[in-house]
């Protein structure tokens, strides 16, 4: 059963780059995927650029809108991302609980809808 | 669902089996619970006064994976596991060991903390207890649309996410039952706090709740009987023993807060015809006439609670039904055993430290040894900056002040309780205690 982990927290949440707590903390991303991969239930893992790097494309009327951001008002923003294999719920949620921004902002564990492609 | 009358005698004992087991069958609870319902349809419309099977159980279960599998089959759900589950029409029906384990993963599943409480009472009643939708919505006072509604999305949930339906490792055992009894006792406060509705009877819940726990005691208890015997051949023999070892004990510490538990909720329903006068306004313990109280549930209160305390694991549940004990036994308000019960809060307010296990705490000290003593006790509570807010310290802090003469000061307390709200029925109570003063 696969899952994907949405690491959401605020921007200004975790330690500041640069200090020596946010090279610890990169130190225990790094230990954290490297357990998942021993374990052999990571696919995809990548971390994100800030959300003023992000840019919204939506269509309407068949016209290509494209805006700077979301800039929404919302608190916390998606950071990164696991997308693990795993065998349930309990499971998922154990890893969730271990990432390291779970700490100070929340992981939402989402299960992959497998479409069969026929063929 | 008219059920005949021996259909309806197996009901009870039966559903949950059978759901159990077509859940582990199947991997999937909605389907379990359909396949379950229509088998007893048809067991209403077959079985006679001469032509009831001589093992209900066991018949129920072939119908229903026969049900099971005609349904996939008309969905053409699942055609990829379908030649699995054809042969499920020839699978014996499960050993006891492999139904408890079936029996005990169905209520952990219903009452998962990946679902919402509302979801984890509603399936707990629909799938362990067997309460039909209508009878759960009536309960909780929703339209059964509402209620279905609530069903079918908590069920969605634990296919499309894989919520295991499992009996938790050792490690995760305690959390998980705590949620379990959880569950249970809301579903207990529900049919006991509110009035009675239409239909059915809202102290039904509290039925079912007593009932649940029941299940759950039994079913740990044999579980642990289970618990497979350490056998030292191999290499990591430790680590298996070890396994073993935090398993039966966990198993324990839950069947002892379990069967607290139970006593706790049959400590409160054997006060159920005291507990409102004839306005159906609530009356304190202190006021209520004893003489309407179920002895004979407070005998039974008893001898559940001394079978969880014999296991020696002291807990929660445990202890609130020590004190709902105590109540219970007293002839009287000012002849109960005030001692023990500051004793039993004190051990409660170190398992789960909370400002009002201290009050309560400080309530009985006042009746053990004095309102001075007393009051001393709620001021400290209040100097740590604890329930400042929180109307029924005022009050209670009034009626110490005003045994002691203090009239000022209990006046004070008073209005400052008053003035932090309450019902009608409350803020009238303090008016007049207020008017007794001067």
């Amino acid at each position: 059963m696969r899952y994907l982990l949405l690491l959401y927290s605020a921007e200004t949440a975790g330690p500041a780059p640069g200090t020596p707590e946010h090279a610890a903390e990169m130190q225990q991303w790094f230990a954290y995927s490297s357990e998942m991969a021993e374990a052999g239930v990571m696919q995809a893992a990548e971390p994100l650029h800030g959300i003023d790097t992000a840019t919204t494309v939506c269509v309407r009327d068949e016209r290509t809108l494209t805006t700077d951001g979301p800039f929404a008002e919302t608190k916390e923003v998606l950071g990164g991302f696991y997308l693990i294999d795993v065998e349930d719920l309990d499971a998922a949620t154990a890893w969730a609980a271990k990432a390291p921004s779970a700490a100070y902002g929340s992981v939402e564990v989402r299960p992959i809808l497998e479409i069969d492609v026929p063929g | 669902m008219a059920l005949q009358s021996k259909v309806a005698e197996v009901f009870a004992e039966e559903w949950p089996v059978l759901v159990a087991t077509l859940a582990r069958d199947l991997g999937d609870l909605g389907l379990a619970e359909e396949s379950a319902q229509d088998a007893f349809i048809e067991a209403a419309a077959r079985w006679g006064p001469e032509s009831t099977p001589d093992k209900p159980g066991a018949w129920l279960l072939t119908t229903a994976r026969r049900k099971a599998i005609d349904t996939i089959r008309r969905q053409q759900r699942f055609t990829d596991r379908l030649p699995a589950l054809l042969e499920l029409a020839n699978v014996p029906p499960p050993e006891p060991h492999r139904l408890v384990d079936d029996q005990l993963a169905l209520v952990f599943g219903c009452c998962h903390q990946s679902l919402n409480t509302e979801a984890q009472i509603a399936l707990t009643l629909r799938q362990v207890c067997g309460l039909s939708t209508a009878q759960i919505a009536q309960a909780f006072l929703v339209s059964e649309a509402t209620m279905a509604k609530r069903l079918v999305r908590a069920k969605d949930k634990i296919r499309k996410a894989k919520v295991p339906l499992s009996v938790p490792e050792p490690e995760q055992l305690g959390d998980r039952l705590t949620a379990v009894l959880g569950v249970v006792y809301l579903i207990f406060t529900a049919g006991h706090t509110a009035p009675d509705g239409p239909g059915l009877v809202r102290g039904d819940l509290c039925d079912e709740a007593m009932w649940l726990a029941d299940v759950v005691a039994e079913l740990l208890g044999r579980r642990e009987a289970a618990e497979p015997p350490v056998i030292d051949v191999t290499d990591d023999a430790t680590q298996r023993a070890d396994h073993a070892d935090s398993a039966r004990s966990a198993l324990i510490d839950g069947r002892a807060e379990t069967l607290g538990l139970r006593a706790l909720m049959l400590f409160t329903d054997a006060r159920r015809a005291g507990r409102l006068d004839e306005r159906g306004e609530l009356v304190l313990l202190e006021d209520q006439d004893r003489s309407q109280w179920d002895r004979a549930m407070i005998d039974q209160g008893h001898d559940v609670l001394g079978d969880a305390l014999a296991l020696n694991r002291i807990g929660p549940y445990q202890l609130q039904a020590a004190i709902a004990g105590a109540h219970s036994s007293a002839a009287t308000w000012a002849d109960t055993d005030w001692r023990s019960i500051v004793w039993m809060y004190g051990r409660l307010a170190r398992l789960n430290p909370s400002p009002v296990v201290l009050l309560n705490r400080a309530v009985a000290i006042s009746m053990a040894q004095g309102p001075e003593a007393g009051l001393g006790a709620i001021d400290e509570i209040l100097a740590r900056g604890h329930l400042g807010d929180y109307r029924y310290a005022h009050a209670a802090r009034a009626d110490l002040l005003r045994r002691l003469d203090r009239t000022d000061d209990a006046r004070a307390a008073y209005e400052r309780a008053l003035a932090l709200g309450g019902n009608e029925a409350e803020q009238q109570f303090l008016r007049r205690r207020i008017a007794d003063l001067s």
